[in-house]
């Protein structure tokens, strides 16, 4: 009787190995944890996409919940979610600042014209090391950012009405 | 099957199966260096300094495209990285400051071998443990295997005695 139990062990095995491969099936790869989550903000000084001469340290982010949007002229994916950045803008009064990512300043000034403007000022990052320092690894990335400018959140890919209800709102509420 | 032959059988499975081990485990251990792909124009101010270069370059994994080091792929990221690599080899900074330096931005998905800690102790200890009871389970099929092969002597024996019984009756 035992020796026939034994039998089953393989079969066990395989349920068991075929339970966690198909729970890896439902895991992208692409989706890597933030080092930066639960830390402050990186120092930084930038200039701003319109306003060369300005001088932003991260202090500027500080004193609500804000979202901070990685984007770039030259991010085909950017352009599929800035309605969506405009119009939550305009719905939550939540404040956006973009942090224009490896870009020229008269494409991004362009863009903004061109499109709606939904931040409060585009950081110009133009050698991305402001971007490395945050571990940006293309855009288009979003990080939730606290009243104390600690990074709460990081979402990378595209903004969507779903990704915005579901999986940011409910994030940015919790930190409000 | 004969006794003799059965257990030379069973001896030379018993070699193969070590020999497949051996070829697995000495497979695990071999590095094969890459290709190098990309060819940037750094300019090193001694050979230390480019073989630190290229050695870090190689053990740091490119976060967009993550089945290549920074040196292989071409993605933007990956030259950003590298040129970070280059600059703060030319500040002083050692090869863990740089690779702190990347953990802290990238986390440790950025490296190729992760630190043993407790989140990992699965990830490098893992193998050992499955070798292990494997080991196990091969060592009790061999034995299985032994009393068989002794049972079938001890059968061909009472069939013997059994046959000689019968023989002796047919000739009284």
């Amino acid at each position: 009787m035992k020796r026939r139990l034994m039998l089953f062990i393989p079969l066990v095995i395989f349920f068991v190995m075929g339970l966690f491969l198909w729970q890896g099936l439902k895991l992208d790869p692409r989706e890597l944890p933030s080092a930066l989550v639960g830390k402050p903000f990186p120092t930084f000084t930038l200039s701003t996409v319109k306003d060369e001469s300005a001088a932003i340290t991260e202090n500027a982010l500080k004193g609500q919940v804000s979202l901070v949007n990685v984007w770039a002229t030259w991010c085909v994916a950017c352009r599929q979610e800035h309605p969506e950045l405009v119009r939550i803008a305009q719905e939550s009064g939540l404040k956006i600042f973009g942090l224009n990512y490896k870009d020229t300043r008269p494409e991004a000034i362009r863009w903004l014209d061109e499109y709606m403007d939904p931040y409060q000022f585009s950081l110009f990052d133009e050698d991305g090391r402001v971007g490395l320092d945050l571990g940006v690894y293309g855009a288009p990335e979003t990080y939730i950012v606290d009243k104390d400018g600690i990074v709460r959140y990081r979402f990378v890919g595209v903004i969507d009405r779903q990704v915005w209800l579901n999986e940011l709102l409910p994030e940015v509420n919790k930190w409000r | 099957m004969e006794i003799g032959k059965q257990i030379a059988w069973y001896r030379i499975n018993t070699l193969w199966f070590v020999l497949l081990i051996v070829v697995s485990i000495g497979a695990a251990f071999t590095y094969a260096p890459t290709a190098q792909a990309t060819i940037d124009a750094f300019e090193f101010k001694n050979d230390e300094l480019r073989t630190r270069y290229q050695d870090l370059a190689a053990v740091l994994r490119c976060p967009k495209c993550q089945n290549q080091n920074i040196i292989d792929s071409d993605a933007g990221i990956a030259a950003d990285l590298r040129q970070q690599v280059y600059r703060l080899l030319n500040e002083g900074y050692t090869d863990d400051e740089i690779l702190d330096f990347m953990v802290a931005r990238y986390g440790n998905f950025v490296l190729y071998e992760p630190p043993v800690n407790s989140l990992t102790y699965l990830l490098w200890y893992g193998p050992f443990v499955l070798l292990f009871l494997a080991g196990i389970v091969v060592f009790f099929l061999l034995r299985g295997n032994r009393s068989a092969a002794q049972a079938a002597q001890q059968i061909n024996e009472d069939d013997r005695e059994r046959l000689n019984k019968l023989l002796n009756k047919k000739s009284d």
